[in-house]
């Protein structure tokens, strides 16, 4: 018999932090990753809130492309406040 | 978390890197070399691919079959609490050998396929699980020295090359500090207890301590894949490096809680400022690897029953599912 679908799973750590991708599990239905995901990724209170996402659903950038599309903001220094050079008197700046 | 290395059994030389595109090959060995972290969709060779799918899956399967000698005394724990300790590190084996498998998937390979190779024998897990649990101080010495040395064996794996595997390995080496610690107070409480019990915690001793040492795979002049897996990235340190850290943390353990490690060629080697240790029976480590263990037909045996015995669960969860996405379907 076929795997059970595979679902990606998210966990926050606590309240004031984002979702993070901490694995997957297969199963079956919705209700059914989000039991597996508590009993694999939330054994020692590891999260306050879990979500699940099919990973058939997820869609990715591909690795070959990382340079067309992450490189070009490499040589924008100027998007960084260490670029400019204020005089050390002035203060709170 | 178990892991054996038995990569030397089936080859004579390492696997060749045939017919890869040598630009491709040249960047992938640079980003290695430099300790980047390679992630799933990216380039690697195929020897790489397959090398981690061999040593991820063993790892899955040991940490899956690892719960049956360990299973075999949840009933029969002497207390509650230590009931309640060992049912917790079962769930865990559990846990670690689905994080695994999961890591082991994003290289390509399904879950079906893997547990279809650990039941048909084609895949192996750890030699350590076909030994007998025959006393409740097993279950001391498991935690004690099984876990002690897969501990060693998995902390440099949390800086393995291949992104999903090392952070797998962050989360397991995590939880397996609990193992270790918990089969050692289980070994030391019998060690303060009664003659009997002192004899079964010596007893235990005596007979996990060489199958333990066997864990960090053949020596390292008879295995052939080491050089390339270090040199990749994917083991950090070589079997016997491994080995002697083991050993060289454990003897005191063992004496300070007044057990005795059964080798009569140990002594600690003030020149090299380790211990030395005697001789190990690879003959007996090579036949439990081909499935001469003690208890391998039963492990086997427990393992495919428990797989068949869930499967009439698997095809209902199945076909509720389909039927309650047709409802759904049909409401809208």
């Amino acid at each position: 018999m076929k795997d059970w679908a595979l679902w990606e799973v998210f966990v926050r750590a606590k309240g004031g932090l984002s979702h993070r991708h901490a694995g997957s599990v297969h199963a079956a239905d919705a209700k059914m990753a989000l039991e597996h995901a508590r009993d694999a990724y939330t054994r020692r209170m590891e999260g306050v809130s879990l979500w699940v996402v099919p990973s058939a659903q997820i869609v990715a950038s591909d690795p070959a492309d990382s340079g067309p599309l992450f490189e070009p903001a490499e040589d924008k220094i100027y998007r960084h406040p260490t670029f400019y050079s204020i005089p050390d008197h002035i203060k709170h700046i | 978390m178990y892991t054996t290395d038995l990569s030397g059994k089936d080859k004579k030389k390492p696997e060749a890197l045939v017919a890869e595109d040598p630009a491709l090959l040249a960047a992938f060995e640079a980003r290695v070399a430099s300790d980047n972290f390679v992630e799933p969709k990216d380039w690697m060779p195929e020897a790489y691919r397959r090398t981690l799918v061999r040593q991820i899956s063993q790892h899955a399967h040991s940490e899956i079959v690892g719960m049956l000698p360990e299973g075999n005394w949840i009933t029969r724990a002497p207390n509650l609490r230590r009931k309640a300790i060992l049912l917790a590190k079962v769930q865990d084996e559990g846990g670690h050998g689905l994080y695994l498998y999961s890591a082991a998937e994003t290289l390509g390979t399904s879950r079906e396929e893997m547990i279809e190779a650990l039941h048909s024998g084609k895949a192996k897990y750890s030699t350590i699980f076909n030994y007998p649990t025959l006393t409740w101080a097993d279950i001391g010495a498991i935690g004690w020295l099984v876990d002690g040395a897969a501990i060693m064996n998995q902390v440099p794996l949390q800086r393995t090359s291949y992104g999903p595997y090392a952070r797998a390995m962050v989360r397991i080496c995590k939880e397996e500090s609990f193992h270790q610690r918990q089969g050692y107070e289980l070994t030391m409480a019998l060690a303060a207890g009664t003659r009997e019990q002192r004899r079964m915690a010596q007893d235990a001793l005596n007979r996990w301590w060489w199958p333990s040492l066997m864990m960090f795979g053949p020596p390292d002049d008879k295995s052939p894949n080491t050089e390339q897996s270090i040199r990749w990235r994917i083991k950090r340190e070589t079997n016997d490096e491994l080995r002697q850290k083991f050993v060289d943390v454990t003897v005191p353990q063992a004496e300070a809680i007044g057990l005795k490690v059964p080798d009569k060629a140990l002594k600690w080697n003030e020149a090299r400022s380790h211990y030395d240790f005697g001789e190990i029976d690879w003959e007996e480590f090579y036949a439990v690897v081909k499935g001469e263990g003690q208890v391998a037909k039963e492990r086997m045996v427990a393992r495919v029953k428990a797989w068949e015995d869930g499967s009439w669960v698997r095809e209902a969860a199945r076909a509720h599912a389909q039927k309650r996405a047709a409802a759904k379907f049909a409401a809208e």
